[in-house]
């Protein structure tokens, strides 16, 4: 199945790669893009559905008017100019996924066009910022879903028959289309990754998607050509299907210039075509040969009527758009005085507005990074579900901390906080009462358990009277645990250190 | 024969309401009459005479119980079978559908509902509204009742032979180029195309999704405004709807005063291709006109010659496009799914089962018409076309308040005598294309026999959303002819 | 405006996925060819300066609000279609993707 490959630095020696991207985003919207039926994920096949994302006969479209205003945001965002004036367009051609065999999508006339996303990337002489151009956001309806039956591995080549589920057709689109990127050279492949990246953290921003690459709210497919050098005319492109996840985007581009550049090399000529990205294999195969045949027919939707946006309307989006992530991430982190890569960690746990969310309700912003990246992560991952689906809310953890701040709770008791939080018991406070959590700061039973511990481990003791301050630590640890963990662990250190005469 | 069902939609109504007769007797009536005649008029496709006593049975119920009643109530009605109705058969007159129940209604199907009309059953059609004279059904032609050797017109033929034979007072056709006016005419009844985006499309199976359009037919032109007002009005379902209020057509109907309206007759209507009786009861229509002080106007619409090719152009590109849904893949008609053929060769297969001629020839053509180097030349091309035959409306409105041609050019012709000339066929809607492709209202209303004794009708067109205005001119021809005729022109008919 | 040839219709028949017999595409390649000369005069008028009508009402942005609304029976749907199985469509094996 693999081909031949040649060396990546040899690739980056003979040719120059020229990059274009396409983004499919689904949208976030409760209904679909041209009728009402829901885009939940993950329902029962053929649930979700209606006359209208059917295609039965007879059956009209509506346009989702959140879909728009999520299509003009994301233009914004983008650095686009926004059409006043635009039509929905019918991509003609059949697929049994696709239930009007045409896709209502948009043509000569995209709601954006023109505009950018500056990405940083990591190269040889530091950071370098790679201005990637857009061409073109548009808005479209996503297909149905096929299951493969039959043949060996239920891929579609050699299946005996397919089952397809329509919940997801009609869900709204934005298809993101980037110019032609040049003089990436070798940092082709992390430019990609490093946009597709920035693009998923401002559609999070925006809030108008939940962009999540493995459930294929967010798609890409990666257009790469070889040239011999920048001033050479450009190469035969191939298409990459469906690259699933960032790191993929990096992989299926590193391949495919080095399967290019193997063929090229050889004298053997691209054939222009799209191609399979296979996650497991890390290899790209060829799929249908873009043939001249192919003729889409685009005619101007008749059933819908133009798209004209007001200044006005745009103006007031414009003035609501959040702070782009990339200004926000850096001002944060100056704010609070960590590492970019800190900052990742957070993004990439999808902490970033629970963090913000928790030092708005009081809590310091350590401590809001601590308890959401750590305890909660760990709880989430356990859990199988994502950060911000956990039971518990930013307050809540605001207050967890507050009571740890307070003395009340110490982090050991916090976790059982926590289990009493999302388990359903009530606010912390009332947790911590109900379990009758509390850090035992009474000097006089502490003083017992440690008279107890010196008594249990007289070495131990005559080993910090001798001034060896390090045998603290097993005494400190028995007198917590005669306290359950209730006692604030810095007090009964300073307390056996002063009955030792320390 | 019982007078139940010589009569009109208003005194149906009238007598139902006031317990004269029961909405079951006069359902019944109408299926007796169904039952009687249309093994030889071939109206009908599907005859739902269970669902029909039980919506009948309910407005008893609701006159009964001293409900208030629409207009409408308890009346029988033929509905053109490109309109989805739940659970009852909807085939578009094409093999394609055979079976198919939808699972929902079409709005024009909840509209009549609501006001208490009886759906009698579903009718023939040309197979998804293309063609001029229903012979292009996959169930066979339906028959002229005037003289059964004669085509109804078409593509809503099925419908107005319904009413045409007594088998329904009122029926439901869809308009794309004509498929209302041309058979209303042939037929020797009313049928009037309301302004694009006045009636709405949800549920109508798109054959040219900006031309088409649902609308009236009947015997008289209040029974015709009555049917048109219970079935038009916004619908937020199709964006293409128009969102103001229906205007009176119904009053309009009544009122039949032409005194102080300038009426214009399009030059480019008339002259050779039209056949000399037609032309000359076109030219007496004009002067009964006149004598009831309308003031009248010759207007020239030079983009009207053009109508015919835009139409060709635009109808077949949008059909190609709309047809791709009947696939085999979720519903209808799947052949030769032998576990060898793929779903691309099935899909295949089965259009090539499932479509008639007609329907593959404007596939084909709308297919050309769009393909990439050809869509500047012709559908681009068309649509400015249809831009100057706008431009020439609203040129006329400058001047005139409704534009006036004979329906169609000639009587209707034989079945058979033109199904090998697609072209000498087209010509069938060559009065009507102009305002499909402009959008505003038009109706159809008996003037009179031709050379051949058979219908003749004159065609009023208005400015869009002035729907009330062709029903206003229709009813003043009606009643002047009334007066000469001593009843309506479908008195004349042979009765079958 | 140029013939179609009998080659062109059966392009046109393979877009269209129409399984089209010879006597099909000879029979429509003349047709179409009577067909596009008839109407061959709109390539008279209408100069550039002309717009284009795509739709024959000037309104524009009409949009619904995202509310959900019923979905069909899955039943009711899957009752009418050549074949299901699992609640789904189920469609003869697909030769390629898209
Ligand atoms: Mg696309
Ligand atoms: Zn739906």
């Amino acid at each position: 199945m693999s081909a031949p490959l040649i060396d990546f630095d040899e690739v980056i020696a003979n040719f120059d790669p020229v990059l274009g991207l396409e983004v499919h985003v689904e949208l976030g919207t409760a209904s679909k893009m041209f009728c009402g039926c829901a885009t939940e994920f993950g329902a029962e096949p053929n649930t979700q559905v209606c006359p209208t994302c059917l295609g039965l006969p007879g059956s009209l479209p509506v346009v989702n008017g959140t879909a728009v205003e999520s299509a003009i945001r994301i233009g914004l965002a983008l650095n686009c100019s926004i059409a006043s004036w635009c039509r929905f367009a019918r991509k003609n051609y059949f697929y049994p996924d696709m239930p009007k065999n045409f896709q209502t999508s948009q043509y000569d006339e995209p709601i954006c066009f023109e505009g950018y996303l500056d990405v940083d990337v990591e190269t040889d002489e530091g950071t370098r910022t790679f201005r990637v151009e857009i061409e073109r956001a548009h808005m479209e309806e996503d297909t149905g879903k096929s299951l493969h039956v039959g043949g060996s591995t239920g891929r579609i080549h050699g299946a005996d028959f397919s089952l397809v589920d329509y919940n997801r057709a009609g869900i709204p689109l934005i298809e993101i289309v980037t110019k032609p990127l040049e003089g990436a050279g070798k940092y082709a492949p992390e430019v990609a990754k490093a946009y597709v990246g920035a693009l998923r953290d401002l559609l999070r921003g925006l809030g108008v998607s939940d962009v999540k690459m493995e459930q294929g709210s967010l798609r890409c497919d990666v257009n790469l050509s070889l040239r011999t050098s920048p001033d050479a005319p450009l190469g035969t492109r191939t298409e990459t299907k469906n690259v699933n996840s960032l790191r993929s985007v990096e992989r299926a581009i590193r391949y495919e210039m080095q399967r290019q550049a193997a063929l090229l090399t050889d004298g053997t000529a691209i054939i222009q075509e799209t191609r399979h990205w296979h996650e497991d294999t890390g290899v790209t195969t060829s799929g249908r040969v873009k043939s001249d045949a192919e003729d889409y027919r685009y005619f101007p939707e008749p059933d819908l009527v133009p798209v004209a946006p007001s200044a006005e309307w745009i103006e007031q989006l414009r003035s609501q758009l959040p702070e782009p992530p990339a200004e926000r991430s850096k001002r944060l982190r100056e704010e609070w005085g960590i590492s970019e890569k800190e900052m990742q960690s957070v993004i990439n746990a999808g902490a970033l507005d629970l963090v913000l969310a928790t030092i708005a309700e009081g809590a310091d912003p350590a401590a809001s990074r601590k308890w959401w990246l750590g305890e909660l992560a760990r709880r989430a991952n356990d859990e199988g579900v994502e950060l911000e689906s956990l039971a518990i809310t930013a307050k809540q953890v605001a207050d967890l901390e507050g009571l740890v701040q307070s003395g009340r709770l110490n982090d050991k008791l916090a976790r059982q906080v926590i289990d009493g939080v999302l388990a359903g018991e009530g606010e912390p406070a009332a947790v911590a009462d109900s379990r009758g959590l509390q850090i035992v700061s009474d000097d006089s039973a502490l003083l017992e358990a440690i008279t107890a511990a010196i008594e249990a481990d007289p070495d131990a003791a005559q080993k910090i009277r001798d001034g060896k301050v390090a045998a603290t630590g097993a005494l400190v640890g028995s007198v917590m645990k005669a306290t359950k963990g209730q006692a604030d662990a810095a007090r009964v250190r300073e307390l056996v250190l002063q009955e030792l005469g320390q | 024969m019982s007078d139940l069902i010589h009569a009109s939609a208003v005194e149906l109504a009238a007598q139902i309401a006031n317990k004269t007769v029961s909405a079951i007797e006069v359902t019944q009536a109408h299926l007796d009459r169904i039952a009687e005649v249309d093994g030889r008029v071939n109206a009908f496709l599907h005859v739902d005479a269970d669902g029909a006593l039980e919506q009948a049975r309910a407005v008893d119920h609701a006159v009964a119980s001293g409900q208030a009643l629409s207009p409408l109530a308890g009346v029988p009605l033929a509905l053109k079978d490109v309109l989805t109705q739940t659970g009852v058969p909807t085939t578009a007159g094409s093999k394609i559908l055979e079976g198919w129940r939808p699972p929902y209604d079409a709005t024009v199907v909840e509209r009549l509902r609501d006001a208490g009309v009886v759906i009698l059953g579903k009718t023939n059609m040309d197979e998804f509204a293309m063609g001029s004279s229903t012979e292009n059904s996959a169930y066979g032609p339906t028959h002229n009742p005037w003289d059964l050797e004669r085509i109804p017109g078409g593509s809503s033929g099925g419908s107005a032979a319904a009413v045409s034979a007594y088998e329904a007072p009122l029926a439901i056709g869809t308009d794309t180029g004509g498929s209302i006016r041309q058979p209303a005419a042939v037929t020797g009844i009313v049928g009037a195309k309301p302004t694009y985006g006045a009636v709405s499309r949800y549920g109508l199976v798109a054959f040219s999704s900006s031309l088409d359009q649902a609308g009236p037919f009947a015997r008289t032109v209040v029974d015709t405004a009555l049917l048109h007002s219970v079935i038009a009005g916004h619908d937020p379902r199709d964006s293409t709807s128009i969102k103001e209020p229906v205007p009176d057509v119904v009053g309009a109907a009544k009122s039949a005063d032409v005194s102080n309206m300038r009426i214009g007759v399009v030059r480019e209507l008339s002259g050779e291709g039209y056949q000399p009786g037609v032309q000359a009861r076109f030219d007496e229509a004009v002067e009964l006109l006149r004598a009831q002080g309308a003031e009248i106007v010759e207007i020239s619409c030079p983009s009207f010659t053009y109508a015919l090719g835009a139409y060709y152009l635009i109808a077949p590109s949008e059909c190609s496009s709309n047809l791709a849904r009947f696939d085999a893949m979720r519903f209808g008609l799947r052949t030769d799914d032998n576990g060898e053929l793929s779903a691309e060769d099935v899909m295949r297969h089965t259009r090539a089962a499932g479509f008639g001629p007609e329907v593959k020839r404007r596939i084909i053509l709308g297919t050309y018409a769009l393909s990439s180097g050809y869509y500047d030349a012709y559908y681009g091309q068309a649509q400015k076309v249809r831009t100057l035959i706008t431009r020439d409306f609203e040129a006329a409105w400058a001047s005139v308040d409704v534009l006036i041609s004979p329906t169609t050019p000639t009587e209707p012709f034989r079945i058979g005598e033109r199904v090998n000339d697609p072209v000498a066929m087209y010509k069938a809607d060559l009065c009507t294309l102009p305002s499909s492709l402009y959008g505003g209202p038009a109706i159809s209303v008996p003037i009179g026999l031709g050379d051949e004794n058979l219908p003749v009708g004159l065609q009023v067109m208005a400015p869009v959303m002035a729907d009330d205005q062709v029903y206003r001119v229709a009813g003043a021809v009606e009643k002047a002819l009334a007066q000469q005729w001593g009843g309506l022109l479908l008195d004349q008919a042979v009765a079958l | 405006m140029s013939a179609i040839s009998r080659d062109d219709v059966a392009h046109l028949a393979s877009l269209a996925r129409i399984e089209l017999t010879e006597q099909e595409l000879n029979d429509y390649a003349g047709q179409l060819d009577v067909i596009l000369t008839a109407v061959a005069s709109i390539s008279e008028v209408a100069a550039d300066d002309i717009p284009p009508t795509t739709h024959a009402v000037p309104v524009v942005n009409v949009f619904r609000d995202d509310v959900v609304t019923p979905s069909l029976d899955r039943d009711s749907v899957l009752d009418h279609a050549p074949a299901a199985e699992d609640g789904r469509f189920r469609v003869p094996r697909i030769l390629d993707e898209e």
